[in-house]
């Protein structure tokens, strides 16, 4: 079931403010996205940390209505 | 998930240095992202062990629980959750995986 991107970027941005999303839609059918996620909230914390705040963000949507996310993170330079 | 889940995904990931719980086999993944997986780990020639989730639902279901980790793949080393593909990708690309495995004391040939 296809999700819209900038509903993704907006349920990230709600749990992490600061974050800077870019969304790429992969296959452009809206289901198989890349996401770049930078926020100062990053810091410090291993990268399963990291994700986890990222999927924490999207309230259980991943693995189930977002199969095919792939998530980079990275923290503001 | 119930005890016994718990018990036996703890003794798989305990039983093998490097454990991949994928969907699907290495010679014949049945996701993209397993897939990849697998290309990190044959690329870096680790001995790894495979759980085929597909065939177990209940692992395929507890494994998530287990690692508070929402997708498969997940790649554990001395029992320790690693991460998904992705971040086997970023860690491979940052020479950090090689770095993981080698000071768990795993073989890496690649």
């Amino acid at each position: 079931m296809p999700m819209p991107a900038p509903e993704i970027e907006a349920l990230i941005r709600a749990a992490l403010p600061d974050a800077e999303v870019t969304i790429t839609d992969l296959a452009g059918d809206g289901d198989h996205y890349a996401a770049h996620v930078v926020s100062a909230a990053f810091a410090g914390r291993p990268r399963v940390a990291q994700h986890k705040l990222v999927y924490e963000a999207l309230g259980g949507r991943m693995g189930g209505v977002l199969h095919a996310l792939q998530l980079t993170t990275a923290t503001p330079t | 998930m119930s005890d016994s889940v718990h018990e036996r995904i703890s003794g798989i990931v305990n039983g093998h240095d490097v454990v991949l719980f994928m969907k699907g086999t290495p010679l014949f993944p049945q996701c993209g992202f397993s897939s990849r997986a697998i290309a990190i780990l044959d690329h870096l020639d680790v001995p790894y062990h495979t759980v085929d989730v597909l065939q177990d639902m209940e692992v395929r279901q507890g494994i998530k629980a287990f690692s508070e980790w929402p997708t498969i793949p997940q790649l554990y080393v001395k029992g320790e959750f690693l991460g998904g593909s992705d971040i086997m990708m970023e860690m491979f690309e940052a020479g950090e995986l090689h770095q993981a495995l080698t000071q768990a004391g795993i073989p890496v040939k690649g």
